[in-house]
């Protein structure tokens, strides 16, 4: 038996152990049997006994406990909150201008060639509710080179203070609320998308009503050294269980939800990824940011390819990289992220197709281990998402 | 009486006649975690000792099963296509893959029997 790809390579670089970081969680996810894995230049854990499929079945039906300390947290802060939206605007599509205090939104970071540098989470922030600095979220194998980024062009225009020194947890599943307010009850009273500073079981975090699993829930900021602590207490409640980067994978991959470096690198544009939700109306039409100019002629004539879902007709899963050909054999692009949904109950993909073949329903072959698959293009996401809106 | 014998890759075969029964071991299952898919050969394959002949897949990947013993391959379990999560229950057992018509019987000299494939197994930790 050969493993092919190993697991490692499927969801990040294997590397030797010996550089290896650890989160503030290290010694928890140890002791509760985390199966750890090089990911992002960190030893992470990519199941626990549970199991992939159980601990994605647990996080859809209660709730589930996610490190995400590798993340990068960023703060942006200025003399007014006008001054920190519009440096940030240089630099990503979205208009940050608008946010209400405690205002969350998706964005992303382009270069002038209006490829994806890196995807990211902003938050209006503040000490009280004067909401005058951004806190941003950014991947973890991308946090240095986006911190460099934001020094270099937005040094003179606001403070970038990195906080990689902050855990990050993330709480989610259907019941993630019930769980959060038994220590946070404060917690009951915030809608998806929205963040604040929040006392969670004597510790004070910062706590956003989001997450990337389709599901309701949480993330929760907290110091380092607290972070243990605040796992242990989430992990006291009988709903919630620990879940590793394996079922976070499938959980975000049936909520049609992207991951950098696979569904969106530095040579896709966020209107051949589906993105364009994300670039608001103001932001459209003045341009602004890196490769604004390809994104408005894109948005006009239309990109050559897009980001679908891809539903197999069959049961056998078609991984990353498998190529996608027409009814005719003719290869018109490529799955980016594939696998198994638990949920679903059969392989689910997304991938890049030439726009002629981008209509939902559109039929299609994969060719997998050289046999030709049938396919079709399917709406996203392939498990609804069920939000505290 | 019927022999088991274990490859260097996971996978078991076990001796009745001219019949082989394979499939991977316990040890292969438990590191691959919950199997979502199981690919089989189609009867009458011809398959060789070390190359592919099935492909197992996880949540978290595609592993390909290479034959412990050349031979043609004359039944499947096909129960694997709808409960593929019977590799994980019971790998050594109604998890089989393939029963195989030897084609050299000679080719067992080289595998590990129980005891060998017990000691091969802890020397991986």
């Amino acid at each position: 038996m050969n493993r092919d790809p190993d697991p490692e390579a499927v969801l990040g670089t294997s590397e030797s152990t010996e550089t290896l970081k650890r989160t503030p969680l290290y010694d928890l996810h140890v002791e509760l049997g985390g199966k750890m894995v090089p990911f992002a230049g960190y030893e992470m854990p990519v199941q626990y006994p549970m199991g992939i499929l159980t601990e994605h079945q647990h996080t859809r039906t209660g709730a589930g406990l996610f490190d995400v300390s590798h993340m990068g947290q960023i703060r942006l802060r200025g003399e007014s909150f006008a001054q920190v939206a519009s440096a940030l605007e240089r630099l990503c599509p979205a208009d940050f201008q608008s946010l209400a205090p405690g205002q969350q939104r998706y964005s992303f970071f382009t270069n002038n060639a209006a490829g994806i540098l890196d995807d990211l989470m902003v938050t209006r922030a503040g000490k009280g509710d004067d909401g005058d600095h951004l806190i941003m979220v950014v991947n973890a194998s991308c946090k240095d080179q986006d911190l460099s980024h934001l020094q270099a062009n937005l040094n003179n225009r606001c403070e970038v203070e990195p906080m990689f020194d902050r855990a990050l947890l993330a709480l989610q599943g259907p019941r993630a609320g019930a769980a959060m307010q038994k220590i946070a009850p404060d917690s009951a009273a915030m809608k998806f998308m929205t963040g604040r500073p929040l006392n969670v079981g004597g510790m004070e975090c910062f706590v956003t009503r989001s997450g990337y699993t389709g599901e309701d829930g949480f993330e929760i900021s907290v110091a380092g050294g607290e972070a243990d602590n605040l796992a242990r207490k989430l992990l006291g409640d009988m709903e919630v269980k620990p879940i590793g980067l394996g079922a976070r994978d499938s959980l975000r991959l049936e909520a049609g939800l992207c991951l950098y470096g696979n569904d969106i690198t530095e040579t896709t544009t966020p209107v051949e990824a589906s993105l364009v939700w994300a670039i608001q109306k103001r932001r459209r039409e003045q341009g602004g940011f890196p490769g604004a100019g390809i994104v408005q002629r894109q948005l006009a004539e239309g990109a050559p390819r897009k980001r679908v879902g891809i539903l197999p007709d069959g049961k056998a899963p078609a991984r990353a990289h498998t190529e996608i050909a027409n009814e005719h054999g003719e290869v018109i692009g490529e799955i980016t992220s594939g696998g198994f949904g638990p949920t679903v109950g059969g392989p689910v993909a997304m991938g890049y197709v030439r726009a002629d073949l981008a209509a939902i329903g559109t039929r299609l072959q994969l060719m997998v281990r050289g046999k030709a698959l049938p396919a079709k293009v399917a709406a996203m996401p392939f498990t609804p998402h069920r939000y505290h809106r | 009486m019927s022999e088991v014998r274990y490859s260097k890759d996971h996978e078991w075969v076990k001796i009745d006649g001219d019949t082989a029964t394979v499939g991977i071991t316990h040890y292969a299952q438990e590191q691959l975690g919950d199997v979502v898919f199981v690919e089989l050969p189609e009867v009458g394959k011809k398959v060789e000792q070390g190359k592919e002949m099935a492909t197992v897949e996880s949540v978290k990947a595609a592993s390909e099963v290479y034959a412990p013993i050349s031979g043609e391959v004359v039944e499947v379990n096909s129960a694997l296509t709808d409960a593929p999560a019977t590799v994980n229950e019971e790998a050594q057992g109604k998890g089989w893959f393939a029963k195989l018509k030897i084609a050299d019987k000679g080719q067992l000299a080289g595998l590990m029997d129980e005891a060998a494939y017990k000691k091969f197994v802890e020397g991986l930790h």
